[in-house]
């Protein structure tokens, strides 16, 4: 049954299928790059766009499980802030070792996180809600830590921050390695590990995973635990990149990290995504910063409206997938859900479905 | 007879928030005893409760734009970019210069005034119907669907005023943020008009009964011949001319159209602001009056964390502890527990 890959129907599958334009996104604006400008082809561009990325790359993950779980975490560019800043005290003003401080702040991340978790799940909550709540608190508590920018001297640090691997004539540095570490252990994590089926099963239908006996409870409180990790660990790499502690560092990082995910072709309604969808989300984000700062005549604000219309055609690409396959599944089983066929498409729909659903078992 | 009537004024949505507020004014009469005076200096009225009302204006505008929002189970959060972007339309239109003409000080707009301000307030309604578009004709999430438009927006604003703080030089328009009408903050007058046409609208038509009915379930109210994707894309469209409302309102009072910081996190507040108004995130229930009165409670938490000398930015904190007390006293799984227990007396 070795059928060419273009006759398995896996090229028009609507879960591969943003991944798939994502990637060919990438090439094409990689490529329109190398020639348009002079000295954007190169290793070091590309690995350059790793190494001014590694922060963001670790927080999308933890987003990346968040949004297929069918939430949405707006708390992780607060707590990445709130990172470097507890992070710069502890080493600069309190001259603590660098392995009690980065353990330190990466429980704290997790303990922040399944804080927000808890509140979403047992007490019934708004995802949207309880996090922005948590971004107002981890900013402001930023500033209650200190108002000024933190520079960090100690030699821990900068040694991490300075130090490079190099490959031939190129070179990568610690946040990068930190990166690829996380990215590994989050796939393993997502396809090899029972939780990452939980997620994908819980962000499919809610319902079904709880009639299933999954441990849906404990699995939503651990998704946010993960996200709170990841935005700690990020804020940790974001540290070795700024080498200082601010509470204004990261400041719209949340919606990176969404468009990031969404970009990579992670379904908002939940259940469908890829974690490569997502370094690739990243990636893009990376390529139209490096474009804008080749080309040299653009305004950095152009790489907001640039995201932003990604982000719209992503969306409105995963609508018309989603009304395409429900409109085959409907007419393959020929089911109508509701009378007349049509399908009401006011968006509060698919939030009832899933949030609707545990009122009434329980 | 009487208990039970004060048991009934307990039980009134508004009665929470009502307290809330009037707690918050005690605790400021407290630590400054002049905190209730109000002085009548050439005709204008001044002190500090004039001040709260004039500087909770833009927010209770943008808040009241969000009510029906919210109460259609719905949500904006591109407001704070949309007050960005519509100062920065009227302060590109009307820009202005002062001359002095034979001794009497002559202003001159780009653009007549009244055209600049239908601008800015067509741009706002047109980035509310592009959301409500999006939402009700695309299909998409309404977090999702608005968080386009607040990557974008920023970026939008920057655009028109080129990375730049325009600072505008023309007189007349200053009359819109900082002007007097009749002893009061003229700003007073428009939120009091937005809520009178907000009140007419929902209380004296079907409309507030269309849109709760769509808040507490859309496909039932579609059936029903209820016409959920017109009244939501309208009330987006709402929205979004409220946020241009108060953009113009923000910008006249700080003289300036700032792209990166006008409205900065603005959307946060009105949610916050209409939460507090006993307004339920999970749609089907709403108070216009509520929200202004939430609007009222986080400007006067703001003024009480000034006066009483902690960082501005402690501010953001408090926000966060009410939004997480509000959230989880409005659950009904916490109410499910509390009348589990049946009270002992």
């Amino acid at each position: 049954m070795n059928l060419p890959l273009w006759r398995t129907g896996r090229l028009t599958d609507p879960r591969t299928l943003p991944l798939l334009i994502t990637l060919a996104l990438f090439i094409a604006m990689f490529a329109y790059g190398s020639l348009a400008y002079r000295g954007f082809f190169s290793l070091q561009v590309f690995l350059n766009l790793f190494i001014d990325n590694a922060f963001l790359l670790i927080v999308a993950i933890g987003m990346t499980f968040v949004v297929i779980s069918g939430g949405i975490d707006l708390s992780v560019g607060g707590l990445v802030a709130l990172t470097t800043m507890i992070s710069a005290t502890l080493a600069q003003n309190h001259h603590w070792p660098i392995w009690i401080v980065i353990p330190l702040v990466l429980a704290l991340g997790a303990l922040f996180g399944a804080f927000q978790g808890v509140l979403i799940q047992y007490f019934r909550l708004q995802p949207f809600i309880v996090t922005l709540g948590g971004l107002f608190l981890t900013r402001g508590l930023c500033f209650l830590v200190n108002i000024e920018s933190i520079t960090i001297t100690d030699p821990a640090y900068t040694q991490l921050s300075e130090f490079r691997v190099h490959l031939g004539e190129y070179a990568i540095t610690t946040n990068v390695l930190i990166a690829a570490v996380a990215f590994a252990a989050a796939i393993w994590l997502a396809h090899f590990r029972p939780f990452g089926r939980y997620v994908y099963a819980i962000g499919g239908n809610e319902k079904s995973a709880l009639l299933m006996g999954l441990p849906v409870a404990r699995t939503k409180v651990l998704v946010y635990t993960l996200s709170g990790f990841c935005a700690a660990l990020g804020g940790v790499t974001f540290t070795f990149y700024m080498l200082s502690g601010y509470g204004l560092h990261a400041q719209g990082m949340e919606l990176d990290a969404i468009a990031a995910t969404v970009i990579g072709g992670t379904l908002l309604t939940g259940g469908v995504g890829y974690l490569t969808g997502t370094l690739f989300g990243v990636l893009i984000l990376g390529v139209i910063q490096t474009l804008i700062t080749f080309d040299g005549t653009l305004s950095s604000w152009w790489t907001r409206i640039v995201i932003g219309a990604l982000l719209c055609v992503f969306c409105v690409m995963q609508r018309l997938l989603e009304k395409h396959t429900t409109g085959r599944q409907k007419h393959r089983s020929d089911i109508t859900p509701v009378s007349g066929g049509r399908r009401e498409t006011t968006p509060a729909t698919a939030a009832t479905a899933r949030t609707g659903t545990l009122d009434q078992l329980a | 007879m009487n208990t039970s009537r004060l048991a009934a004024m307990a039980r009134h949505p508004l009665a929470l928030p009502l307290i809330a507020l009037i707690v918050l004014l005690v605790v400021n009469r407290a630590f400054n005893a002049t905190f209730f005076h109000i002085e009548s200096k050439d005709g204008h009225l001044f002190g500090s409760l004039i001040d709260i009302l004039n500087r909770a204006s833009p927010l209770a505008l943008v808040a009241l734009g969000m009510t029906p929002v919210i109460a259609t189970r719905g949500v904006d959060v591109s407001v704070g970019a949309v007050v960005a972007i519509c100062a920065a339309v009227a302060a590109v239109l009307i820009g202005g210069q002062m001359h002095v003409e034979n001794g009497v000080e002559v202003y001159v707009s780009n653009v007549p005034m009244p055209l600049a301000i239908l601008a800015a307030l067509a741009v706002g309604l047109i980035c509310g119907l592009w959301n409500g578009t999006l939402v009700s004709v695309v299909g998409m999430q309404p977090i999702i669907a608005t968080l386009i438009l607040m990557v974008a927006g920023r970026g939008i604003a920057q655009l028109l005023t080129s990375g730049q703080i325009i600072t505008i030089y023309y007189q007349p328009y200053f009359f819109l943020g900082a002007g007097y009408l009749f002893g009061l903050p003229f700003s007073l007058f428009i939120v009091a008009a937005v809520l009178l046409l907000l009140w007419l609208l929902t209380q004296r038509t079907a409309l507030g009964l269309f849109i709760t009915a769509i808040g507490i379930n859309p496909v039932a109210s579609y059936f029903a011949g209820v016409k959920a994707r017109a009244i939501t894309l309208w009330v987006f469209g709402f929205c979004g001319l409220t946020a241009a409302m108060a953009g113009l309102m923000i910008s006249s009072n700080v003289k300036s159209a700032d792209g990166n910081n006008a409205g900065l996190l603005m959307e946060l507040d009105a949610i916050l602001a209409v939460t507090l108004g006993g307004t339920s995130l999970g749609g089907g229930k709403f108070s216009l009056i509520g929200t202004v009165i939430g609007a009222l409670i986080i400007q006067t938490l703001t003024y009480t964390t000034w006066s009483l000398g902690v960082p501005p930015e402690a501010n953001l904190v408090v926000k966060a502890v009410v939004v997480f007390i509000v959230c989880v006293t409005q659950s009904d799984q916490l109410r499910q527990w509390l009348v589990r227990k049946p009270l002992e007396a």
